[in-house]
């Protein structure tokens, strides 16, 4: 079995929230050490598999697989070799960047919870803002502090649920730099984006979900295979993401 | 394979911690919760004090365990409020997502409630000893008031987190609180029952806060309490238990 070489399997995931059918049967793999990308539109259902990822949600049927642990059987494992940052910073408002980080410090029960806490302050420039309460801080220092803590204790697999949304160009190409040395460092990274940009960018592998389904998957050069062949033209141009994007969903749209 | 081992008092004391420093850093909340009982006391007492017959002598001992309970039972708000925010704010997400005990997150917010309802109720007992608070309680007497005033926080905490896991909005996390802060006014709390017109007088000698204030008063008086100890025990056991089972079942189905 090649099991261990991915970090997540996931075969026939179906999520409906009362009547809403949210996931009709998702299936996809993540190699273990890539960068992942989940591209979709606003209510694709992106956050909806990162919370089930996170054993934050029940699934309805399917078998998940997360580095090697069967979610809904072994979610404590699960738990164990993931971290999440989620799509809203989930940052202790009244704490400062520092307690912040060594209270997740002590709920991984690291042994220098205070040591790791100035290790990542140093490393994502808030250093200065150590002490300050985090209402004090600005969009995209609460962001860094948020990836921060999910950075504690150096977790196998991170989930970021669109971890650049409404950051400026600045903050986000730095949270790409993150994401990169993440990836190089050995770690596994799921993120879920709505810019084709930042997919591009960033991953190894990319994901896209769209009614319920993932209609393609594959590297960032797989897709472009996929594009409908071009037209002859002049001036030999590849075809951007967003342009593979929505001439998928244009087909399918097509089909129906 | 390796088990993972639980750090339920460990992961319980970070918890602790953190809703201890929110108390902390925002002493507003324990000023605003203690200002309004402070204050029906004051008026109680040097506005209404002189019309009302108790048959005691000294009527900041008779109101003393009422305002107590208004203190504790408008103190419980915000612990629904903090874990409405917990919610809303994603930081209950983290948590869960994260290798821990899990059920550490509401005893957390449920211990800090006790903690932060003792400190309000020691303040209010300072500035009822100002106004001429005296007891003739003995240690054991004291323990069984701190004891009662225990588990009538713990009932209505319980009840607060059901609240503040349920709640829609900031507003209805806190609103539940009203009727419960006004329980004491139709009880033995300001007047005696028996001026009462009898279907109020009915349910004020049924309902708890007036057992539970019997209980108080007869214990700082250094009274014999007689059943009103154990009545009042088993309705703050009894509440305690239900919303405690409640809770969880609302707390199982929200994560
Ligand atoms: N708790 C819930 N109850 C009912 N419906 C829900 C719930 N959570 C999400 N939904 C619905 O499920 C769908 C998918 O939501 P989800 O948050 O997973 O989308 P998303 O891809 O993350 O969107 P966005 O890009 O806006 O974050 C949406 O239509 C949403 O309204
Ligand atoms: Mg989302």
């Amino acid at each position: 079995m090649n099991m261990q070489n991915k970090a997540i399997r996931v075969k026939g995931l179906k999520k409906s929230y009362k009547q809403l059918e949210v996931l009709k049967g998702v299936d996809f793999e993540v190699e273990q050490g890539s960068i992942f990308a989940l591209l979709g539109s606003n209510g694709a259902g992106k956050t909806t598999i990162v919370k089930i990822l996170t054993t934050l949600l029940k699934q309805d049927s399917g078998t998940t697989i997360v580095n090697g642990f069967d979610l809904v059987s072994e979610p404590d494992h699960v738990r164990q070799s993931i971290s999440l940052t989620g799509q809203f910073a989930a940052v202790d408002e009244i704490l400062t960047g520092r307690e912040n980080l060594s209270m997740i410090a002590r709920l991984r029960h690291l042994s220098h919870p205070r040591q790791v806490a100035d290790d990542l302050l140093k490393r994502f420039s808030l250093t200065e803002a150590a002490d300050r309460g985090v209402s004090t801080y600005s969009g995209g220092m609460r962001r860094r502090l948020d990836i921060a803590m999910s950075l504690v204790g150096k977790p196998q697999l991170i989930f970021l649920d669109e971890p650049t949304t409404g950051l400026d160009p600045e903050g986000r190409i730095e949270v790409w730099k993150i994401v990169k040395e993440l990836a190089d460092g050995g770690t596994t990274v799921f993120l879920t984006t709505q810019y084709l940009e930042e997919a591009e960018q960033l991953a190894d592998q990319i994901a896209i979900l769209h009614e319920g389904k993932i209609i393609v998957s594959g590297t960032l050069a797989e897709l472009k295979k996929l594009f409908p062949p071009a037209k002859v033209e002049y001036i030999e141009k590849q075809p951007t993401l967003e342009e593979i994007f929505l001439a998928i969903i244009g087909q399918k749209m097509e089909e129906k | 394979m390796e088990t993972i081992k639980n750090y339920f008092f460990m992961d319980l004391s970070v918890m602790l911690g953190r809703s201890m420093r929110h108390i902390f850093r925002s002493m507003d909340t324990i000023i605003t919760v203690t200002i309004t009982p402070i204050a029906m006391m004051l008026l109680f007492v040097y506005v209404f004090g002189g019309a009302i017959q108790t048959g005691t002598a000294n009527y900041v001992n008779y109101l003393l365990p009422g305002i107590l309970l208004i203190a504790i039972a408008s103190g419980i708000a915000y612990t629904a409020y903090r874990l409405f925010m917990d919610m809303q704010r994603g930081i209950l997400e983290r948590f869960h997502s994260m290798p821990i005990a899990r059920s550490t997150v509401l005893w957390g917010h449920v211990l800090t409630s006790l903690v932060s309802n003792a400190i309000s109720v020691v303040i209010i007992i300072l500035v009822a000893l100002i106004m001429g608070f005296r007891s003739s309680a003995g240690v054991l007497s004291c323990l069984a008031v701190a004891g009662i005033l225990t588990l009538f926080t713990l009932a209505l905490t319980w009840i607060a987190v059901i609240a503040g896991l349920s709640a829609k909005s900031v507003d209805g996390a806190g609103a539940f609180s009203y009727p419960i802060i006004f329980l004491p006014f139709i009880s033995s709390a300001f007047v005696p029952t028996g001026t009462m017109p009898s279907a109020v007088r009915a349910f004020a000698e049924n309902q708890p806060v007036t057992s539970i204030v019997n209980a108080m008063r007869a214990l700082l008086s250094d009274q014999p309490v007689g059943n009103d100890i154990w009545i009042a025990a088993v309705w703050c056991i009894g509440i305690m238990l239900v919303a405690y089972f409640f809770a969880m079942r609302v707390y199982k189905k929200r994560v």
